[in-house]
């Protein structure tokens, strides 16, 4: 049983990335899967399954996985390579940039636990993939929040003529986007919920995250907006900026990454060049190694789970509220 | 036809020299030492259409060793897929030549190779895609010997013979010289290296003809899995004054050694 981070009760799908690729495949025969011996911990054994004779197994060997992903593209199929994100990134960056990302071939790197999402410890928490793959030119990278936007990005990234970065949840996967009006289109950060007083701006779980810590706050009067992100590259910087600096809302940026290289960062140098003075803060993993441990516990400690994120927003707003009343003396 | 493909490492030669000149500097050591090769690829093992370097079932060649891009470019032009006049430009701003090879940049240059380690592994699923669709073309990857210290070289090893790609040939250059000297790990024995790796493996002398052309025929005759030719070199092959030069990774050519390489030229 693969450990999930869906909280107790939630609605889940089961790997929705192996059903959306395998599906897909019925309609479109050049499309290939790869793995590095992780397909089931991956869910690319639902597509490994479904067509047996499109499916190759590398062995523990994350270069020649992706070196041979781009070879695939050069003759013209379409591949989907999976591994552990800490091992696409750390361990193979240089085939990723340079077999795949610099001829601009069109080939999606799925990389699983992404952020904090196993208790393994650093050897398999990838704090940082964000940071490390901002930076290579060409490639899109997407965080989806749920298996509602898994489902539809799937397809959205098969269609992209180029290369690409699919942040995976897998197993037991929360649905939550069909509560509301969503539609992922590549490359946009949509309004999910308006509010008046706060303003998240998420990626990937951390919507998931921070819709629900908007409903807690309803308790209280505080009224949440939250702005799903979850093309991280190209990123949606006009409609960032715009959201962000409106209605005079505290700002908060949420992510599963480390608060170094992300979306905080990629918000904070939009509203800074675009010459917006607004008041923003980053919920995110702090900048080290992380420990080992229960991830609802974890969560709860490196300020993921809905609790801390509402626990954030209150501090967040109390300390504007004081230093209003500070400057009012 | 030994006599053709003499002609033509001798041209792949003198084009890599007037490249060298051009720029003053190049890996003219490497590209000398791996004429003959490169002509016996040229002229007898590869099937590609000279005008049409896009064709489909052409046979791909990948320079693994992006330095070799002179010695690339030589034998693309002895090939009939570059024009010789654009040798001219060689490395120059802006040139479909440039000095580390770059697929965006040059017809008939498969991968942007230079980052050592990468091309057997593009090669592992390129050959998997042809034999996925059906197609008869092969694979054929230019390494060098200080190369097989990367690791990822050894991965892509092992999966061209788990996945018995029989499209695959791999050739090395052995000139037992790398970037501080020496060759560092790839000494020993490389014969039976490949071969506990699953290979079929065939070692010669890179400078002869007749043996080089014997040893592909036998490589690419009825192949089951991969197959590798190791073909021992010599940097500077060919120019007498270089041969008997300091073996080094960057070969040092004064401004005046140009013309007087090129008449020494056998």
């Amino acid at each position: 049983m693969i450990a999930s981070f869906a909280d107790p009760g939630q609605r889940t799908v089961q790997a929705p990335f192996g059903r959306a690729l395998a599906a897909l495949a019925e309609e479109r025969p050049e499309i290939v899967g790869l793995s590095a011996d992780l397909t089931k911990y991956t869910d690319m054994h639902v597509f490994r399954d479904a067509h047996p004779d499109r499916f190759f197994q590398f062995g523990m060997s994350e270069q020649v996985l992706l070196g041979a992903a781009a070879g695939l593209a050069e003759v013209g199929l379409r591949p989907f390579a999976s591994t552990y994100s800490v091992f696409a990134t750390r361990r193979a960056y240089d085939f990723l940039c340079l077999d795949i990302a610099e001829p601009r071939l069109p080939v999606t790197v799925v990389g699983g636990l992404p952020g904090l999402t196993t208790g393994y410890g650093p050897s398999h928490q990838a704090t940082e993939d964000l940071a490390i793959l901002r930076g290579c030119p060409n490639l899109t990278i997407v965080d989806p929040c749920d298996a509602v936007d898994l489902a539809q990005i799937v397809p959205a990234l098969a269609a992209l003529d180029g290369p690409s970065y699919l942040r995976l949840l897998r197993g037991a996967v929360p649905s939550v986007l069909d509560e509301y009006d969503y539609r992922f289109e590549l490359g946009r950060a949509v309004a999910i919920r308006p509010g008046r007083d706060v303003l998240i701006v998420s990626t990937g779980l951390m919507t998931m995250r921070a819709l629900a810590a908007a409903r807690a706050l309803e308790a209280d009067h505080v009224d949440v907006a939250v702005l799903h992100v979850p093309t991280i590259k190209p990123l949606d910087v006009d409609t960032i900026v715009a959201e962000a600096s409106s209605g005079g809302r505290l700002v908060l940026t949420a992510e599963n990454h480390t608060v170094a290289g992300g979306l905080g960062e990629a918000v904070g140098a939009a509203l800074a060049l675009a010459g917006r003075a607004v008041r923003l803060g980053r919920i995110g993993l702090p900048d080290e190694f992380l420990a080992a441990g229960a991830l609802p516990t974890l969560h709860d400690r490196y300020g993921l789970s809905t609790a801390a994120v509402v626990e954030r927003v209150r501090q967040d707003l109390s300390g504007r509220a004081q230093r209003r009343g500070g400057e009012s003396s | 036809m030994r006599t053709g493909l003499a002609d033509s490492a001798r041209n792949i030669r003198r084009y890599a020299l007037e490249m060298g000149e051009v720029q003053g500097q190049g890996y003219i050591g490497q590209a000398l030492g791996v004429a003959d090769v490169l002509a016996v690829l040229f002229g007898h093992v590869l099937r590609f259409r000279p005008d049409d370097p896009a064709w489909a079932e052409r046979d791909r060649f990948l320079l693994s060793v992006g330095h070799y891009a002179i010695a690339a470019y030589a034998a693309f032009a002895e090939a009939g897929i570059v024009e010789p006049s654009e040798l001219a430009d060689y490395g120059a701003d802006g040139s479909s030549l440039p000095m580390s090879a770059m697929a965006s940049s040059t017809p008939g240059m498969e991968i942007s190779g230079g980052s050592l380690g990468h091309g057997l592994g593009i090669a592992t699923g390129m050959g998997l895609g042809l034999r996925h669709r059906g197609s008869s073309a092969r694979v054929v990857t230019l390494l060098s010997d200080g190369e097989l210290d990367e690791g990822s070289t050894w991965e892509a090893a092992m999966a061209c013979a788990q996945f018995g790609l029989a499209n695959v040939l791999a050739v090395v250059d052995v000139n037992g010289l790398q970037a501080d000297g020496a060759t560092v790990l790839a000494s020993g024995s490389l014969v039976g290296k490949w071969e506990a790796f699953g290979w079929t493996v065939r070692r010669t002398d890179g400078h002869d003809l007749d043996a080089l052309v014997t040893a592909f025929d036998e490589l690419t005759a009825a192949p089951t899995g991969p197959s590798i030719l190791l073909a021992d070199t010599r940097p500077g092959r060919g120019v007498p004054m270089f041969e008997d030069r300091e073996r080094a990774h960057f070969l040092p050519v004064r401004e005046d050694e140009w013309a007087q390489a090129r008449e020494q030229l056998t």
